[in-house]
This record gives structure tokens, sequence and C-alpha cells, in this order.
């Protein structure tokens, strides 16, 4: 395997929660890949649908939402007959969400940081025990072997005095370490595909660059791919490689991080890379906002779902249909009519 | 393409319209809206309605004088009412005809589907006095022919002849009240005390505090055996029905008391309290205008739960024979009555007043629950 | 948390005093005395009793002396494990309350496990199988449940039994052993009698803990450490029986607290009505009589076992949640 072909593609995923009050479209078709090696960056507004893909692609999304549409298509190397690795395509969506084959990959090849470190973890139940029950569902080792893998595992995310550390609940943690140990239970079994979802948004800023700077070298020396989803602009252009822009469900853009930040081609990405405060600003100046706010997941307005709020948005199609997500540039994808 | 143009603004202002009604409601209005909306509380306080009519006006709803006793006429069946004479609307119950059994010596009775004595609607029957005031004999049930021998048994008469179902409408009044008044002593022990420790708090705090963990401490039903066991013998009923009542409300006012000491603990800290001490409110005031309102709904939603407690409590009581006392008629007063497994067999319809507890109970439970969902929807 | 179980039987002989003075009141309360009582009886029967006889028996009770000394005299005996002797019965009251109080916390402890053993895996499906069917069931059986009186249930369970089947569903014990010695036999015996009683005594109870189980586990089931364990990969019902389930079982730990020392009062009532031998009977009979040493030894034999109802509660609940275990180190 190598890092030009993707390790994971989703295609035109849609996930969608039927309610008494109507059917909540989160993902309305969306279409990405990842690589090994890289940091795929998601960015939105809250409830613009990145967690849902996420949990998506892990299968764990909760009822009553269903995966209406779409593949997801995991790539892994397995043993082949000679003796040698042969890649497996396999895809998610056509796997039972509980059974065994989507079990053996959710946690040990595709693996979640969760969004709040402080609620993560069991309180009940020690830091050890939660890490050490992940390590002996994926590998064939002994408690005492598993114990030891753990061990390392915080060792390796920065914790000190591990030995103690895996004995104590979480609540007695400190909010970094508190997400190094969900770090490390994540990164326990090795995974190649690690989806980080938003998971600085409940540290201070000096833990945020410490998680940060020690995700990047974790996933440097795995050669793993990172799923990074944030609504922090600042983060993605720290961490990224490549950055892909949702709003209400659909994938407004994608493309190399330095194009979607110095390059934007959709009005939204414009708009929101408008919206962050730069040091070159005249001081008072009123920062420019997005105007209007975001529809409610019910009522989603008809065609491109920015539309209403879009100040170049052309009358009679914009708000017709849904524009197609079409390549400009090399890396670049756009969905707008502004590029037809 | 007009279309979606036109009727998005129209959309917009209904809604605008509708977020404004709920922007000025009180907050009683929305929780009236909220309970509305839960269909199965709102006919359990239907239900209510309907067993406190009846503790309005037993006599209307009685068909006999329910202290009139005849042993002769021991353990009749239940009618069964006939709302149609074949397919005329024309209210009818069974006859009952007794024969002596020649080896018990015992009458028994049995119903007689053959012959109809007609009944009607609002009529007159026995007289009685309408809270005691003024005289009437309507009824909501009575004979058509005012003179006939017949009676009407919907339920039933136990081992003294009584008429079960006019007992049960005054056992309805004893039971219904006896909640009601023990909880209304409750909520003004608990909101007095538990209003006291969470507002002043400190040594008032503590004492209160350690009164009420004292008595939760104790074991409830045998205390309460032993205290209404200390009643005097020589009680008439209404004494006996107070004293019930405040022993009742006595242990039960300590579960209140708590709530409504965490509220104002909470309240304390609010804003709006600073705001009215700082425009010089009295501390009177400010408990009485500004934080009793703002706990009300909830402590009405818990009052009702209590009500249900309180009321099989009493039966309970009166059913060991410690509660209400005879002459006096509760439920439980009425299920003593079958106490006995064999008179049981022979007279199944002596269970009765156990319905009217489960179907109360069960409807005052209702409504709490929809009142407790609608004064705070973020609990469960 | 040895410190806070010490603080706990620290505090237990103050609770017992305090009760031994609120019992003390209640039994000698009601107007006049057990003999006066007792007179009224003789009387009714035609008999009398004479007067050096009465004195004689209210110097051995100590009834001629004032409240304070019956009081202490009370204490006296009471800390020398003496229950005194029973007014009515002329026995002494230990061998009266003997084998009934241990019938009385049997009967509590298996309506307890049937309570547990009963509502934890029905809220488990109702709030894992949120609005199915059974769900709408146990719900309602649940409203039912907590609005029948145990009284009432006794009442029909035995009504129905005797009506239909005709058998007699009262008491502990079959005739044959009602008065017979312990043995492996009687107790199999009390085994095959004691789970109806038990299942009258636990219905509500049962109903209640359903409903707080349902309820906790629904709001744990979308905790973030439920989505966590399941992206680990582990298999859905292990995720719930160890994490949710495990969260949504601490609060009722305390609710044992209250719900023991209900179980042995409320077993007071359900014996009466089923012709249990267990101490209720003879309280009410105390009582009726004033039969005033042996009704207060019962109380506060009652109040003994509330204290360590909530005492067992507030140990188990430090041994399940490391937080609270914790905080008292």
């Amino acid at each position: 395997m190598n890092n030009s072909t993707p390790i994971l593609s989703v295609r035109d995923l849609k996930v969608h929660f039927p309610l008494d009050e109507g059917t909540v479209k989160a993902v309305d078709g969306v279409t990405f890949d990842v690589y090994a090696g890289q940091v795929f960056g998601i960015v939105g507004e809250s409830g613009c649908g990145k967690s849902v893909t996420m949990k998506a692609v892990l299968r764990i999304v909760e009822p009553p939402g269903k995966i209406v549409a779409g593949e997801i298509i995991l790539r892994r190397s397995v043993a082949g007959a000679n003796g040698s690795q042969m890649d497996d395509l396999i895809n998610l969506t056509a796997l039972d969400a509980s059974g065994r084959v989507m079990r053996s990959i959710r946690g040990a090849e595709i693996a979640l940081i969760p969004q709040e470190p402080m609620a993560s973890f069991s309180p009940v139940h020690t830091i050890g025990d939660q890490i050490i029950e992940a390590i002996m569902l994926h590998q064939a080792v002994n408690q005492r072997e598993a114990r030891k893998i753990a061990l390392q595992m915080l060792k390796d995310v920065g914790i000190p005095i591990p030995d103690q550390r895996l004995d104590e609940y979480s609540w007695q943690l400190s909010g970094g370490l508190r997400q190094r140990a969900i770090i490390a239970m994540a990164l326990s079994c090795n995974p190649r595909v690690l989806i980080a979802d938003e998971p600085t948004t409940a540290v201070d800023v000096t833990t945020q660059a410490q998680v940060l700077r020690l995700l990047r070298r974790l996933q440097q020396d795995r050669n793993a791919a990172i799923i990074f989803i944030t609504h922090d602009l600042g983060v993605i252009a720290q961490m990224a490689d490549y950055v892909m822009v949702m709003y209400l469900g659909l994938v407004m853009e994608q493309g190399p991080v330095d194009e979607i930040f110095h390059a934007p081609k959709h009005p939204y990405t414009q708009a929101l890379l408008r919206s962050i405060p730069t040091i070159t600003m005249t001081p008072r100046e009123n920062l420019p906002t997005i105007t209007g706010s975001i529809p409610h997941p019910f009522n989603k307005p008809r065609g491109c779902p920015f539309h209403p709020r879009c100040e170049k948005s052309i009358a009679g199609k914009c708000d017709q249909a849904v524009p197609p997500l079409r390549r400009i540039g090399a890396n670049q994808m756009v969905s707008c009519f502004l590029y037809e | 393409m007009s279309e979606s143009t036109l009727a998005q603004p129209i959309e917009q202002a209904l809604k605008s319209k509708a977020e404004d009604r709920v922007s000025v409601a009180s907050n009683w209005q929305l929780v009236w809206w909220r309970f509305r909306k839960n269909r199965l509380a709102v006919l359990s306080a239907l239900v209510l309605i309907g067993f406190y009519i009846v503790v309005l006006f037993p006599d209307f709803f009685s068909t006999q004088d329910h202290e009139f006793t005849d042993a002769k006429l021991a353990f009749i069946p239940a009618q069964g009412f006939h709302f149609f004479n074949g397919l005329t609307p024309s209210p009818w119950v069974p006859a009952v005809v007794g024969k002596r059994n020649l080896v018990t010596l015992r009458m028994e009775w049995n119903v007689d589907e053959t012959k109809q004595v007609p009944v009607r609607f609002l009529t007159q029957g026995y007289k009685y006095k309408l809270f005691g005031l003024i005289e009437s004999d309507l009824h909501l049930i009575g004979l058509a022919d005012q003179k006939s021998e017949d009676r009407i048994y919907l339920l039933g008469t136990d081992r003294l002849g009584r008429d079960q179902w006019s007992r049960l409408m005054f056992g309805t009044r004893t039971s219904m009240t006896v909640g009601l008044i023990a909880v209304a002593l409750s909520v003004i022990l608990g909101v007095l005390l538990g209003g006291i420790s969470g507002y002043f708090g400190g040594w008032a705090d503590l004492i209160i505090q350690r009164f009420i963990e004292l008595l939760q401490s104790l074991p409830t039903i045998p205390i309460w055996l032993a205290m209404t066991a200390a009643l005097p013998r020589d009680w008439g009923p209404i004494e006996v029905f107070f004293a019930i009542t405040v022993i009742l409300a006595f242990i039960g006012w300590t579960t209140l008391g708590r709530e409504v000491r965490g509220r104002f603990l909470s309240l304390r800290e609010e804003d709006f309290v600073l705001a009215a001490d700082l425009a010089g409110c009295s501390q009177l005031r400010i408990i009485l205008r500004h934080m009793v309102p703002a706990f009300m709904s909830h402590i009405i939603a818990t009052s009702t739960l209590a009500i249900p407690v309180m009321i099989i409590n009493e039966t309970s009581l009166s059913f060991l024979g410690l509660g209400i006392r005879p002459p006096a008629i509760s439920w439980g007063v009425l299920l003593q009555e079958a106490t006995n497994i064999q008179t049981l067999a022979l007279a199944p319809w002596l269970l009765t007043p156990g319905i009217a507890v489960i179907v109360a109970v069960l409807a005052f439970n209702l409504v709490g629950d929809g009142l407790r969902d609608a004064a705070d929807p973020y609990s469960r | 948390m040895l410190r806070f179980i010490a603080q706990r039987l620290l505090l237990l002989p103050v609770l017992l005093f305090l009760f031994s003075v609120v019992v003390f009141i209640l039994v000698e309360a009601p107007p006049g005395d057990f003999l006066t009582s007792y007179m009224a009886t003789l009387a009714s029967g035609g008999s009398s009793i004479e007067t050096e006889q009465l004195e004689a028996l209210k110097q051995q009770f100590g009834l001629d002396q004032p409240i304070h000394i019956q009081y202490l005299r009370w204490m006296e005996s009471l800390s020398k494990g003496d229950l005194g002797l029973s007014l009515e019965y002329q026995r002494p009251n230990i061998d009266l309350i003997g084998e009934r109080l241990w019938l009385t916390i049997a009967l509590a402890l298996f309506a307890f496990f049937i309570t547990w053993i009963i509502a934890i895996p029905a809220g488990i499906y109702s709030a894992t199988h949120q609005n199915s069917l059974l769900d709408y069931v146990l719900t309602v059986l649940n409203y039912i449940g907590v609005a029948t009186p145990n009284f009432l249930l006794a009442l029909i369970l035995m009504w129905v039994a005797y009506a239909q089947f005709n058998v007699s569903i009262t008491g502990l014990f079959s005739s044959d052993y009602i008065q017979a010695p312990w043995s492996v036999a009687r107790v199999i015996d009390l085994l095959q009698h004691i789970w109806l009683p038990a299942i009258v005594l636990g219905i509500g109870g049962t109903a209640r803990l359903t409903r707080i189980m349902r309820a906790n586990l629904l709001d744990e089931l979308h905790k973030p450490y439920v989505v966590t364990a399941r992206a680990k990969g582990l298999s859905e019902w292990k995720v719930v029986l160890k994490y949710p389930v495990r969260l949504a079982i601490n609060p009722l730990v305390s609710t044992i607290g209250w719900y023991l020392p209900q179980l042995f009062s409320g077993s007071l009532i359900v014996a009466t009505v089923m012709s249990l031998q267990n101490v209720g009977p003879l309280l009410l009979r105390a009582l009726t009589q004033q039969d005033m040493y042996l009704a207060g030894s019962i109380l506060l034999i009652y109040c003994f076992l509330t204290i360590i109802g909530t005492l067992i509660s507030d140990v188990l609940l430090a041994i399940v949640d490391p937080r609270i275990r914790m905080e008292g180190a």
C-alpha cells in the first residue's frame, strides 16, 4: 500500500434522521478521500453534519439516524495467498453496524478521539480499565501484556507517572492529561485512520497547542491518516494538509490547505475567512459577519443551502438546484454555480 | 419560483406571531400549554374532577341512605344497570329476590333479570341536606315509582345490608378529602420550614435539617400506627378525621420541605433576588412576591404526587382499624369488610372500593407526572 | 471510607436514644394504661380483680411511678439487653419477638431481591427499547403497580386463589410446620410460602424502581462515554451493560436507604392481611391492648432496622461509586 491511493473513500454519503416533525438531512451527499500520512481537516459551523459524517464512518450513528445512501470504502491490507500483503476494499455501509466485521474495524482500523474528554471516560471505571479493554478487544494479548501496552501508550502521549495514572479515574486527571489519555486509548490499537472530533475545544490554549503537536508527531511516527474535525479555522490552518468545508450537510469546497486559505473559491469559504480577525486589521474595525443565520434543519432552503445568505447568489439558479461538486485546479473542488 | 418566494414571508410572519405569543405568555400559560399536550394527564384530570364532584355531592349520587341497615338484606349482589328496554331508552334495574336457605337459614339473594324495576335519572329519592344546609331530595338515579318496595343496589350490599354504592360515595368523600387536606398541611409546613431553612441558612437551617433527617429515619408505618393508636377512644369521627390528617401530614411534609429548601438555596443566588433586595423590598416581600412564584409550579406538581401517597396511607391505616373509624366511612373502612376471604368469595363486590383507590391514585400520579413535565421540560 | 462508616456507627446510639424517647412518648400517650383496659375487659367478662392484686401488678411493672422514672427503668433494662415483660402475655418480650423478627427480616430481604431481580432487567429493556410495545406494557404495569396498595393486592390474590383454586395462601408455613422446631424441612417449607407475600410486598417498589432505572438509563445512554465505548468496537450489549447500566444503577443504590426500611415496616400490613407470623401483627395487637413495653420494644426494633437499612445503603454507595469513596478519604 502506498500513500497515493486513498485509505478511506466516502462517496455521496447521506445520513437522514426521520423525526416526528420531519426528516433532518444531517448529511446529504458528501464525497471525499483520505490518504495515509495526511491530516484531512473538516470545517463547518455546528450542525453542518461533520460529526454525523464521522459517526457514519464508524457506523455508530444513533437511532433514528440512518445511512440512506452512499458508500464508505476502507482499504485495508490482508495477507494474500502467497504470504504477501494485498489490498482489500471493504464497503462499510454494506456491513451490519453491530456485526463482527464492523466491530473488528471500529477501534482497531478506525479510531475515534471524541469531543469531550471530560465526559468521554466513564467516571466509575479506571482509565486503565478502559484502555486495556480496547487493547484486549482487538489484540491477542492477556491482561498483563495489555497493561504493558497501555502503559507504553500513556508514556508515548507524554503522561507523567503513567503507572499511577492507569489506576486513577478520569475526574482525578487535569483537562490536558485527560485529553492525552483519550488519545492514548484511541491509538492503543494502531489505527490507520484516526478521527479527531474537535479534540481541543474543551482545553485551554496552552494544552491545545501541546495536544496538536502531539497529534502531529504521532501521525508522522505511525503514518496514519487523521481526520480532524473542528470549527476553528486557525487550528485547521495549523494542522491540516487538505481541507473540506461543509455547510448544512453538504460539501461546499475542498482542497489543499494553502489553496483553501489563500485562494478560496466558494462564497461561503470566503465569508468564513473574512470573519477571522487578523493582525493587520485597524483597531475597532467591525469584523465582517455572514448575514442571516443557519436555517432550521427542518426547512432547509431549496437549491444551494447557502444561497439565502450568499452575496453572489444567482436568482433562478442557486435557489433551484444544488450545484454539483466540480474540480477546479489540480486538487481543489467546489460546489458553486459561479464556476460553471 | 414565485410560489416559494411568496410563501416564505407569510410563513415567517406566522411563525414570528406564534413566537410572540410564547414570549409574552405567563409562566402559568406555558405550563398549561405543555400540560394540555399530555392527553393521558388531561383525561386523568377530568377523572379527578369527577371524583371531587362526588366529594361535594355524595348524597346526590347515592341511591339509598348509606346508614340504613337491615341484616335481612345482607349480601345482595350487584344488579347491573340497563339503559335500554329492548330498543327504547328507558333505564331499569333487575329486581332481587331472596330465598331462605334451609340449611344455613340465611337469606340468599339473586338477581331476577325477568323482573324489571324502572328507574329515572335526576329524580326524587330520600331527603338529605346539601352541605348540611339546603334540604333536597334530588338524586342522580332513583326509582321511577316512588312507592315501590324495590331498591336499587348498583354494587350490592354488605353483611349488614348497607348499600355498597351509596357507602362508596361517602367513602370517596372522606378518602379524597383526607389526601387533599393532609397534603395542604404538609405544603404549609414544608414551605414554611423549608423556606426558613433555605432562605436564612445558618443555625435555623442546621436545626431544621437535622429535624427532617430524624423524622425521615423513623419507620413510617409503625410510627403512624403508634400515633393513631394513641388517639383517645372516645373521639368523634370529625376529631379522628382531623387527627389522622395531621398525623399523615406530620411525616409527609419532610420531602416537600427538602425540595423547597433546595429551590430557595438556588434561587437565593439569582440576580432577580439581588435586584429586588437592592430595590429595597422587604424580606417577606422578596420571598412571597419573587421567590415563591418562581417555584410554585414545582411545588404544585410535587404536592399532586404526594396526594396519592396520602390516600394509600389513609386507606391502609383505616384498613388495619387504626385510621378512620366506623361509623365514619372511608375506602379503607369499606375494605375492612372484605378482610374475610370466605365473605369475599361470597360477595366479591366488597372489593369495589379497591378499584376506586387504584383509579384515584393512578389519576393523581398521571396528573402529577404531567404537571411535573410541564413545569420543567428538562427534568424527567 | 472507614472513617465515614465509623462516623455513622457513632451516630447510631444518639439516634437510638432520640428514637427511644419518641417511642416511649408514643406508647405512653394513650390515656389510661394496660391495667385499666385489662380491668375493663375483665369487668365486661363479669369477673374482677382484687385491689391488692392490682397494686401488686402495678408495682411489678412500675406503672405507679412517674413517667420519667418509668422511662429510666425501661432504659436500664434495655441497656442490659432485657426487653422487658409483656403485660398481656406475661412472658418476656424477647421470646415473643424472637423468631418473628427473623421472619420479618427474611420477608423484607426476599421482597428486596425480587424487586431488584425484576426491576433492573425490566428497566434496562424499557430504556434500550424505548417506545416499543413491551416498553408501553411495562409502563402501564408500573403505573398500576404503584397505584395498588399492598394490602389490596394481597386481598385480591387471596380472593382469586380461594375463589378459583380453593386454596388458602395465608401464612408463612404449612400447618405441619407452624409450631415445629427449625429443621431443613421447615426452611424448605418457608421458602415455598415466602415468595408470594414477598412479591406482594415488593410490587410497589418494583414498579417504582423500574421507572427510575428506565429514566436513569435513558439519561446515561446518550452520554459521550457510551459513544467512546461503542467506537472501541465493543458489542452493543457489552457497551450497555458495562457502562451506562453501571452508572444508572449507582443512584439506585442510594434508594436502598429508604426502600429497605420501607419493606420492614410495609411488611406489617401485608403480614396482617395474609396472617404471617412476623412482628407486624404482634405490634398491632400490642398497640391496641396498650401492652406498652412490647409495643415499645417492637417500635424500637423497627427504628433500629431503619437505621441499619440507611447505613447499608450508604456503605454500598461508597463501594460502587469511586467518586463518593474518594471524597471520604
